[in-house]
């Protein structure tokens, strides 16, 4: 099959983009209205924090390339999608990220440290899912659509006000559980949002292997109010977030967003891009950079852009001081944590399993 | 008066429901028709669509759904309606269900039970027969139940719900309708269920779980009638597995056989003839015995008497670890 010239259906969604490549902003009819809280603060906020999570994940990568970290996913230009849409939600919204929602889970105040402890191995998750109401990251592809979707019907049931938002890419969609998740939570008219980043690529596999049609087409077809918006247009992205959570909060049932991005880097550091994809995509994408986007928009609205982004570079060299430093400093965990919560209750097996182990690992402390 | 394992089964989710409010039950057909085998029968009429919710036909899907409800903090329980249909839900139950505890590092509590009415002999098509619970009890994470017994049905039921891990609870199909007069007690709050002797005997510990404990009583009796006593174990649980429970009859009688519906290899009486070689070496009297379905799929229900461990196989297997034990004594003389 060739890769040239291939034919994904236009489909019936319009994309909509509120700031074009070159910064001007375009009005939309329908997505405007999301945005009249926003204000010049708010701007230099995203752009701080696109900036941070660039660097966060640029020094992630390079600890991986020390051996500070077993792997890394980089994130590298989806920050506008991640950061426009985790800074639409409310704190009690409740996340079911990928494992490549790096952005989300910073945003929410997962330090950077715990984020990336999970990547160095050393611990089997980072954060308290109760504390930052963001489930646990999932590696298998698209299975925590169907949690988000079954939280949302717990929302539906109980009564509550918040909406469930399950983030995955556009290879998830060939997953059956992202099929089932979206049956079930427009059968119960659960409060879900299924937010799709569509970067392109899943690992080698370019999107129209994964879809012919228009991801966000495909939603619409299981009943879901779905939007499809350009994912590196950070006021696009946050303005349909809100539209969307708003809908659900109105107890008009679950909707979708594909945004549509691109993966700068590669899938993860063991991946290797230039055996799958031609260089000439990578630079029509830069193009198109989420960051410098927003930086031409604050310039257009004369805003005093230069302190902006001094404040955020910045922010981005403390933190990637202090993650550096306690990345390169992180203990082991001890071996007691392999036998500990494989149950929450008594369970004799494992009890003596580790007793076993740890008897065994004694007899050599202070040995021959 | 004499209750079914299905007024049983239908009892113990009814004031599981009852007294807790977190407690919501998911399934196929499992409202408006009260499931397939009526187990679920009368609930959804007195506790509301919003508790006992009739699902889509997605098995991940429903089980998937159980684990976001435990992360909103209810306590869900799925019925899958057949074995066979448990499959298209594994991830959901072996990579996520069972290991959300671990990954979470303890902060994640996913008390769901996952309801599978199981095993052969009711004449059924393809799919509908099987005994997949070896697949659970291999994977860290999940306990398995297996009552047999209608007392268990009701108490164990409660336990698992009660439980803040995962439980997948198989039901023994062909036996839903039996009797008992006994009473159903709650459980206490102590600790999961043990293996429990249900005939104690001299000569040969018999073990199984589930459906096939009634054919191992019936067995007992058989012997008996032929000078062997038997001690039969209903092993209640496979996850946690109660070995010591057989290993100090084993001590006693020195012979032991194993009897399920799953198949041999890899099964579930393949671990507990290995365990108690490791444990009683020294008391064993004859290599342990496993009666069990064959390694095929399930059969053809024309042929599933063949599939089926019977009273003739297990006293056959009893036979030979006795007759081993005769001519070891005629030796010594």
């Amino acid at each position: 099959m060739s890769t040239q010239h291939i034919d994904v259906a236009a489909g019936c969604l319009p994309t909509h983009q509120l700031l074009n490549v070159d910064g001007k902003r375009i009005p939309d009819e329908e997505l405007d209205h999301y945005l009249k809280d926003l204000k010049e603060a708010d701007l230099a906020d995203f752009l701080r924090d696109m900036v941070v999570l660039r660097r966060m994940d640029n020094e992630a990568t390079a600890l991986q390339r020390q051996g500070q970290l077993g792997l890394w996913a980089p994130l590298l230009g989806q920050e506008a999608a991640q950061i426009g849409s985790v800074r639409a939600t409310e704190a009690d919204d409740f996340i079911f990220p990928s494992y490549r929602e790096h952005g989300v889970a910073w945003a929410r105040g997962v330090k950077a440290e715990d984020l990336l402890s999970v990547w160095r191995g050393a611990q089997a998750s980072g954060w308290d899912p109760n504390e930052v109401n963001i489930a646990c990251q999932q590696i298998v592809i698209g299975s925590q659509a169907l949690h988000a979707a079954g939280y949302g019907m717990g929302i539906k049931f109980d009564g509550g006000k918040q909406v469930s938002v399950a983030y995955f890419g556009d290879g998830a969609t060939s997953q059956g559980d992202v099929s089932e998740a979206m049956v079930f939570a427009a059968s119960y008219q659960a409060p879900v949002l299924f937010f799709c980043q569509n970067n392109q690529w899943a690992i080698s596999e370019p999107v129209h292997l994964q879809s012919r049609t228009q991801i966000a087409d495909r939603a619409h077809g299981f009943g879901l109010k779905t939007w499809r918006v350009d994912g590196n247009d950070i006021l696009a992205v946050y303005a349909a977030t809100k539209a969307a959570l708003n809908h659900a909060r109105n107890g008009l049932g679950p909707t979708f967003i594909e945004a549509v991005t691109y993966r700068m880097g590669s899938h993860t550091t063991a991946d290797d891009p230039t055996r799958y994809r031609k260089s000439e995509q990578l630079e029509e994408w830069k193009a198109k950079d989420p960051i410098d986007r927003l930086v031409k928009y604050l310039h257009e609205m004369g805003a005093d852009v230069q302190s902006y982004e001094q404040r955020a570079q910045n922010a981005a060299d403390d933190l990637a001081a202090k993650l550096r430093a306690a990345i390169t400093t992180m203990e082991d965990p001890k071996v007691e944590e392999l036998f500990t919560n494989v149950y929450a209750e008594k369970h004799e097996p494992t009890e003596r399993a580790a007793k076993n182990y740890l008897d065994y690992l004694a007899d050599f402390e202070g040995g021959e | 008066m004499a209750t079914t394992m299905l007024k049983a089964l239908n009892k113990s989710l009814h004031d599981a429901l009852d007294e807790d409010e977190k407690v919501i039950l998911l399934g196929e057909d499992i409202g408006t028709l009260g499931g397939v085998f009526r187990v679920t029968d009368g609930l959804k009429s007195k506790f509301g669509e919003h508790r006992v919710v009739d699902t889509p036909l997605a098995e991940s899907g429903i089980v998937g759904s159980a684990i976001g409800l435990a992360y909103r903090g209810y306590r869900p329980v799925v019925e899958i309606q057949f074995d066979g249909f448990t499959y298209p839900a594994f991830d959901q139950l072996v990579s996520q269900l069972a290991k959300l505890h671990y990954r979470s590092r303890g902060r994640v509590k996913m008390p769901v039970t996952v309801r599978i009415p199981y095993g052969g002999g009711i004449g059924s098509p393809e799919h509908h027969s099987e005994s997949p619970e070896a697949y659970f009890a291999h994977t860290a994470g999940l306990r398995v139940f297996a009552p047999s017994s209608v007392e268990d049905a009701y108490s164990m039921l409660r336990q698992a719900i009660d439980c803040d891990d995962p439980v997948i609870f198989f039901e023994p199909k062909r036996r839903y309708h039996e009797k008992s007069t006994a009473e159903l007690l709650a459980p206490t709050p102590d600790g999961s269920p043990k293996a429990k002797i249900i005939r104690p005997g001299e000569d040969v510990t018999v073990v199984g779980y589930g459906p096939t404990t009634y054919t191992l009583v019936d067995a007992a009796k058989a012997a008996e009638d032929e000078g062997t006593s038997l001690e039969v174990i209903d092993l209640r649980t496979l996850d946690p597995l109660d070995i010591d429970t057989v290993a100090e009859s084993v001590k006693r009688t020195g012979k032991l056989v194993v009897v399920h519906e799953a198949s041999r290899t890899s099964g579930i009486g393949a671990e507990i003839c290995a365990e108690i070689t490791e444990r009683c070496f020294d008391y064993l009297e004859h290599a342990p015995l496993r009666v069990t379905g064959f390694d095929i799929p399930y059969p053809p229900s024309r042929l599933e008497s063949h599939h089926l461990p019977d009273l003739d196989r297990v006293m056959h297997a009893v036979d030979t670890v006795m007759r081993h034990n005769e001519a070891t004594e005629g030796a010594a003389k």
